[in-house]
């Protein structure tokens, strides 16, 4: 995901000049050939969020278009008041860009991790945020970003998310992207874990449940329309994210559907604690109730 | 043609007014920095248009301490962004005027601020980007004393000099008093210029009520360096009750000190009945 972000941006930067890489010391050698050929529209701020993202502001305030980049959990929490009231309150054309989304930094442990920020960012006024699921997306996303005028949070993972589409697919900000249909239950997931999620699907399959896949790369605005639509066909609804269960996706999802008024039986997957333990991303999120098992036992007895 | 003196005196009896028909608001902290903002807008320091708030060559004013909007809100419509009369609704319901300043709203807000600590870098992001488009504009920031017990402010202190933004003057009000007492009771703040220097800024070091000395710091300039003015101020300046008196941070003055706020910022007879009225 982060080349792909790079590789994006960069590109994005050699054509609009008003396009700049602010960093927060964090990525610095994958940073090289802007410092190489953009060295204008390049600046590494060092261990300053705050500061990163109130300057961004200023510059956006003078027309140009900077993508603030760092560890997603030091930007969502350090700088949030900065977010909130230079970027958010003043409608800013600023992109705040965190790597490391929920627990991808396993071994770092939760210091590191990105698994509150949807829950803080999403009440924000004026904020897009955008979970891509694999480096297409990213690149769309990214793209998208760059399109729409006024503040995003952009959700990135880190290098090793596989790809997840077998070729081109429309992106557009607020509408999710349906993976796989189904008609007896619904997963929906946003960012890398959708790779998990299509492999719970398959495991269902297996087992004659028809199962729709939901990507809502889009947590805010959120696409009522797909969410009302599943919970209407489907009538089982199940969310899955790499984040706290509180504020993030499952919350956003049956927030549509609490005000829906339809009858679903509905489940959320995500942690509802700190992340426990160490080791690779996929023990991790094994270790913390989130792996490919717990969710497909999970989807088992919703359906039972 | 007014004086600069007359000017001041102007913006602090507009600063009253705003007060007094708002029903309150943070008026020390106002007159503490109204001879820095009347040399600023109306001793040919500051240069923009009133007529065209956006003109893409202006040099900005940026004020961190956004408690003092008054003393701002004052200067703008003494410059001609908006009629005075305005300010007579400040912190009403259908007033774009409130205790903190909104850019986008108020014509010549440069900056929303209000939460203490964030004018700093969102200036440095127009210094650095007036740099990038090789502009002449220069940035003017009012930072408090008390505010720069932040730690946003020293992340901002260490960048403005690495990025040599000498297109940048931060002025910083010190009046020795913050919300809730003196200063250097609640935190230790001394050697406060120091500081400032051992962080690789001009630090000039001024009395902030002495218009001459005002003019001459907002004008220094050091290339590659950006300045930093330690303006010593008396929070309440120009009303004898208030000056140094940590209640005056945000209080209305009862009849009997209406009276001496009255004598003491020349009110006029027929003033003081259209304000009482």
């Amino acid at each position: 995901m982060r080349t792909a972000y790079l590789d994006t941006l960069y590109g994005l930067a050699q054509k609009d000049k008003r396009v700049h890489a602010l960093i927060s010391d964090n990525g610095a050698i994958v940073y090289d050939r802007y410092r190489r050929d953009l060295p204008g529209q390049y600046l590494n701020l060092g261990i300053s969020e705050a500061n990163m993202i109130g300057m961004a502001a200023g510059m956006a305030s003078c027309g140009k278009i900077p993508f603030a980049y760092t560890i997603g959990a030091f930007l969502a929490y350090r700088a949030y008041e900065f977010i909130r009231n230079d970027v958010c309150l003043q409608n800013q054309n600023v992109k705040i860009v965190g790597t490391g989304a929920g627990q991808v930094y396993s071994a770092l442990g939760p210091t590191h991790h990105s698994t509150e920020d949807l829950g803080g960012l999403r009440a924000l006024p004026n904020l897009t945020i955008l979970c891509p699921a694999s480096p297409l997306e990213v690149r769309k996303a990214t793209a998208a970003a760059y399109e729409q005028e006024g503040p995003v949070y952009l959700r990135l993972g880190t290098n090793r998310e596989p790809e997840i589409y077998e070729g081109d697919y429309a992106f557009q900000i607020g509408k999710s992207v349906t993976l796989r249909e189904g008609k007896d239950i619904t997963l929906i997931g946003t960012g890398s874990i959708l790779k998990d999620v299509l492999d719970i699907a398959e495991m269902l399959e297996n087992d004659g449940i028809h199962t729709r896949v939901l990507n809502i790369h889009t947590i805010k605005p959120i696409d009522k329309e797909a969410v009302i639509k599943a919970a209407e066909e489907t009538g089982k609804i199940i969310t899955v994210e790499d984040h706290n269960i509180v504020g993030g996706l499952g919350s956003a999802v049956e927030e549509v559907l609490a005000e829906s008024g339809l009858n679903v039986t509905f489940g959320r997957y995500g942690l509802s604690d700190f992340s426990r333990g160490y080791g690779t991303y996929e023990i991790i999120k094994q270790h913390n109730g989130i792996g490919v098992d717990n969710i497909y036992f999970g989807a088992k007895q919703i359906l039972e | 043609m007014e004086t600069i003196e007359e000017i001041a005196r102007d913006i602090r009896k507009t600063i009253y007014k705003i007060a007094h028909h708002a029903g309150g608001g943070h008026m020390g902290a106002a007159f503490s920095m109204t001879d820095i903002i009347s040399v600023l807008y109306f001793d040919h320091v500051l240069r923009y248009s009133a007529d065209n708030p956006d003109w893409g060559e202006r040099d900005k004013f940026i004020l961190s301490k956004g408690h003092a909007c008054y003393a701002l809100y004052a200067a703008l419509a003494k410059a001609g962004y908006f009629p005075e009369d305005e300010l007579l609704h400040v912190g009403k319901p259908e007033s774009r005027f409130g205790g903190h300043p909104k850019m986008h709203e108020i014509p010549g807000v440069e900056a929303s601020t209000g939460a203490l600590g964030h004018g700093l870098s969102f200036a440095i992001g127009a210094a650095y980007a007036s740099k990038l488009d090789r502009k002449d504009s220069h940035i003017y920031v009012v930072l408090g004393d008390g505010e720069c017990q932040e730690g946003s402010i020293w992340e901002g202190a260490l960048s403005a000099p690495t990025l040599e933004l000498d297109n940048m003057t931060v002025i910083v009000d010190h009046n020795k008093l913050q919300a809730m007492d003196a200063l250097e009771k609640i935190v230790h703040m001394k050697p406060f210029a120091d500081k400032w220097r051992a962080f690789g800024w001009n630090v000039v070091e001024i009395d902030g009520h002495d218009y001459a000395q005002i003019k001459k710091a907002l004008l220094t300039r050091q290339p590659k360096i950006p300045t930093l003015v330690v303006a010593d101020t008396v929070k309440g300046k120009g009303v004898s009750f208030m000056e140094n008196v940590p209640i005056w941070h945000y209080r209305m003055p009862n009849d009997d000190e209406l009276q001496i706020l009255f004598r003491d910022l020349g009110f006029t007879q027929a003033e003081q009945r259209e304000l009482l009225k």
